[in-house]
């Protein structure tokens, strides 16, 4: 008996907008203009997000703060092809897919703020907070998708996670899990291109991650991930497919940290400056501003008049956030530790109650 | 001679253990090219090479179990975990293996290998960045666990560590990492694992802690001033616990108060004093007391200071134990 080829695979890439913004006539989908208008808005608050964290992380006003810029068309267009019935699972570096998903600017400086605050998301926005160790979130995403389908609801559950979390062994068992119980989710990698300073190519010896779906038995797409119509369209199309319960779909989105990977890191040791300066023209926020303005949706000086009047709102959350910090009271480390406070934990509370000391910056009491 | 921090003093450690031993490999996230979050490994990716330093792809698990394959085959890897908050992804490897081959195969497979973390709060990071879960691998028999709190003794611990013919868990306590800079002549001390440090004699009482808290607990003892004898014991090794050390001394002084950032419950501090309580009870004058985080999750940093033990805190429990 010859060998015999039981399967093949392709894996293909969708790429809508051309650099200078020109669609692709057979892929453009049609997005009602203030759907347009809408990501382009958040996509600037994003951006702006980060101008202003990282300013008060200098400041001293911030802990350590970990940038999207360059990411803005994957967020924002994953969010905005999502339902508001859907849920969205996110890593440590979607800050403008749960603003987009109506989480309060103010919540999401209280996170960087270093505050448990910043975790208060309403259960009606179906959007989990932050998770920091990388891929433990993408199996909640599928136990929520298996509950979903349990219960017979149609929607998705998107999860957020970057390339270097897809070497973790809870991505694969992930996958898997999604594939064997055919749950309704969409796992969208962030491949920023770099994990701290570990590269893509490095991580895997895969061609793409895209294909990491195939082994699990079900599709993988890459998509230029600073292309918000190809984002949109990806994950729109993804979300459609879990709804209906056609299963679990990954896509890798293509994209490039501009920034730093967090304030505590320097890219400089690890990363080519030519590679950075390759990036910086494919900026989806620059791409899809020529878009808008070629079809008449938005005028030259809209994009910064629009992010002066985000640059006012962010203060006055940034404010909001600071004002929210200095109330917090010590005691609310027990307060959410159990449904009732043990017994045991009572004597532990009232002593940090009773410590009516001031404490300073470096961790030193003075009684 | 050189006045080394504590992470460059980790540094130095490894840098000595690679060149005197060509089976001392490195395998970590970030820790070649960026020479680690930390710096802690700067350096020696180019003097030793890629093969030697390797920066892995992003799986803790991967890290420790392959470690594990290393030190089956002879190697002595030193596996870098990020942050302890990190090492959970590994604990399985840990527990089921790391902790376990020397006894499952009566001796033929040996795992002289150590695992890296730094560990410990207040230094404004996010969740998971400032746990001290020491008290997990103190628990699992066939571990050693190290936690220096002094440039020198991080060297001299980290290199007996590396010379160890068991897995040794090696944490280390970021906070200050480079809040003190000491001179260490020639190579720096090898020293032994398992043995105390009385780093102030005192007649009175006894107070023991190790790692971030050292600062703490020294500044403690200078507040209570000259009418007090306090004598301060700094762990070094958490196991194996240099109980001959502290018995001793509680021997002497009749009091103990022990400090530690990692909850209360089932911690270090419940070790000690169950140890004291078997092995002092008669020349106790007071109940051994604890100084310790709460047994709640560590707050974010904006209350991490309130979790901490403060000098405040330690200086009440002095007064306390000393007037019981
Ligand atoms: C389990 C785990 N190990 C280590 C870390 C430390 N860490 C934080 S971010 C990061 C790199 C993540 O890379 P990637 O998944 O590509 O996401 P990106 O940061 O690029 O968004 C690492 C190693 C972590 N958060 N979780
Ligand atoms: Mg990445």
């Amino acid at each position: 008996m010859p060998r015999r080829i039981l399967e093949s695979f392709e894996v293909s890439n969708l790429s809508i907008l051309d650099p200078e913004g020109r669609a692709d006539p057979q892929l453009e989908p049609s997005l009602p203009t203030a759907k347009l208008k809408q990501i382009f808005e958040d996509m600037l608050l994003l951006r702006e997000f980060d101008v202003r964290a990282i300013a008060m992380q200098r400041q001293g006003r911030m802990g350590t703060y970990a940038p999207s810029t360059g990411q803005e068309a994957v967020q924002i267009a994953a969010g905005a092809a999502l339902n508001p019935t859907d849920w969205v699972v996110p890593s440590f570096r979607e800050q403008g897919l749960l603003l987009s998903r109506g989480v309060k600017a103010s919540t999401m400086f209280l996170f960087f703020m270093g505050s448990e605050e910043g975790n208060r998301l309403p259960r009606k926005l179906r959007s989990l907070p932050y998770c920091v160790p990388c891929a433990t979130q993408v199996l909640h995403a599928v136990g929520i998708g298996m509950a979903a389908k349990l219960k017979k609801d149609p929607v998705a559950v998107a999860t957020f996670f970057g390339d270097g979390a897809t070497s973790e062994g809870d991505f694969h068992e992930a996958l898997n899990f999604a594939a064997v119980y055919q749950s309704p989710n969409v796992f969208l990698c962030q491949n920023n291109q770099w994990a701290i300073s570990t590269p893509r190519s490095a991580q895997t010896r895969s061609a793409t991650l895209a294909q990491k779906a195939i082994a699990y038995g079900f599709s993988g797409l890459q998509v230029d991930g600073n292309d918000v119509l190809a984002v949109y369209s990806a994950v729109d199309a993804a979300a459609k497919r879990a709804r209906e319960g056609g299963g679990p779909s990954l896509l890798e989105c293509m994209t490039y940290r501009l920034g730093v990977h967090t304030t505590s890191d320097d890219p400089g040791r690890y990363r080519p400056a030519t590679e950075l300066e390759a990036w910086i023209p494919k900026d989806p926020i620059d791409r899809f501003e020529k878009y808008l303005l070629a079809k008449g949706l938005l005028q030259s000086d809209d994009r910064a008049r629009l992010t002066a009047e985000i640059g006012d709102r962010l203060k006055a959350a940034a404010t909001e956030a600071e004002e929210i910090c200095r109330n917090l009271t010590p005691d609310e480390m027990f307060t959410y530790m159990y449904a009732d406070i043990p017994d045991f934990l009572r004597p532990q509370r009232e002593e940090v109650l009773a410590q009516s000391i001031a404490i300073d910056g470096d961790g030193r009491a003075h009684g | 001679m050189d006045k080394l921090t504590l992470v460059q003093a980790v540094n130095r450690a490894l840098q000595l253990s690679m060149q005197e031993d060509p089976d001392v490999i490195l395998l970590g996230q970030d820790i070649g090219k960026s020479g680690g979050v930390f710096r802690a490994t700067e350096g020696l990716m180019e003097k030793f090479g890629v093969d030697r330093v390797m920066d892995t792809p992003l799986a803790e698990s991967a890290i420790v179990g392959c470690a594990v394959g290393m030190a089956l085959y002879g190697l002595k890897p030193v596996a870098e975990m990020q942050f302890s908050g990190f090492a959970y992804q590994a604990f399985h490897q840990i527990e089921q293996h790391v902790s376990r081959y020397r006894n499952r195969t009566r001796g033929e497979y040996p795992l002289p290998m150590v695992i890296r973390m730094p560990y410990g709060g207040g230094v404004r990071a996010f969740e998971h960045h400032s746990e001290s879960r020491e008290a997990y691998y103190v628990h699992t028999p066939g571990l050693k666990v190290v936690v220096p709190s002094t440039p020198s003794d991080a060297l001299g611990l980290l290199r007996a560590a590396i010379r160890d013919p068991d897995p040794v868990i090696f944490m280390e306590p970021k906070k200050i990492y480079r809040s003190l800079k000491e001179e260490i002549p020639g190579d720096g001390p090898i020293h032994r694992l398992g043995e105390a440090k009385v780093v102030r004699p005192g007649e009175q009482l006894t107070l023991i802690s190790y790692g971030a808290m050292m600062p703490v607990t020294l500044d403690a003892a200078a507040q209570m001033g000259a009418d007090y004898s306090i004598e301060v014991i700094d762990l070094r090794t958490l196991k194996p616990l240099d109980e001959a050390s502290l018995v001793a001394s509680v021997q002497k002084t009749g009091r103990a108060v022990v400090v530690h950032e990692a909850p209360r419950t089932l911690g270090m501090g419940a070790e000690i004093s169950a140890l004291l309580m078997e092995k002092a009870l008669l020349s106790l004058k007071a109940p051994v007391a604890r100084v310790t985080g709460y047994d709640v999750q560590m707050p974010y940093y904006q209350l991490e200071n309130h979790y901490l033990p403060s000098v405040a805190r330690v200086v009440q429990a002095l007064r306390d134990t000393l007037s019981y």
